[in-house]
């Protein structure tokens, strides 16, 4: 009886430890700086992909945005070998997306280069993106 | 007085001559207007609207399996 109990809850213990060790792999959370500088509009999503500088930075941003980007066409680069696509043309189909997915507040770029700042309305997208 | 055939057939042959010389006057006049609005080089002429939509579904996964740099 005991060691039944013992077992089972040494089974139990172990689906919640995997669970605790999935959660973060899952769902990968942003660096806190980097969070801050998107809420205070510091940083912003361009058409093309990348992150840009809406305010002149600071050394901490832009080494900030800079590892982000580098890291970002890194992804780029991989995706665009798997699907027969320049890193251009997949750069710019994410950067479609991201502009989507900026929560009200943020800044993202407008086609014609202005920063706009993300409301309850659809952003202003290329007349390409999906 | 009733003008001969001869002239009827001159003076139409005369009024298809002026038209066609002004078509060709004002055909020749190339007319540029101001623009008006500042000119945007679009440097993406090589992403084409079919290849974005393409692209879209394994964009939006990048995104989502990479998030940390998004």
């Amino acid at each position: 009886m005991t060691a039944r109990f013992n077992r089972l809850a040494a089974a139990g213990a172990a689906l919640v430890g995997a669970a605790l060790l999935a959660a973060p792999a899952a769902q990968a959370q942003r660096d806190p700086a980097y969070q801050a500088a998107r809420q205070a509009g510091q940083v912003g999503e361009q058409p093309d992909g990348y992150l840009g500088h809406v305010t002149p930075p600071t050394p901490e941003i832009r080494a900030l945005v800079l590892d982000i980007n580098i890291k970002r066409k890194d992804a780029y680069t991989r995706s665009a070998a798997s699907t027969g696509a320049t890193v251009e043309q997949f750069a710019f189909t994410s950067g479609c997306n991201l502009i989507a997915r900026t929560q009200p507040g943020e800044k993202y770029q407008a086609p014609d280069g202005r920063w706009l700042t993300r409301d309850a309305s659809s952003p202003v997208r290329d007349p390409r993106c999906p | 007085m009733k003008p001969s055939a001869d002239k009827v057939r001159t003076a139409t042959w005369a009024a298809a001559a002026v038209a066609a010389m002004m078509a060709t006057g004002l055909g020749g006049c190339v007319q540029i207007d101001t623009p008006t609005k500042p000119i945007e080089i679009n440097l993406n002429i090589n992403i084409r609207q079919e290849i974005v939509y393409r692209l879209d579904g394994d964009a939006k996964q990048l995104i989502e399996q990479n998030s940390e740099i998004f």
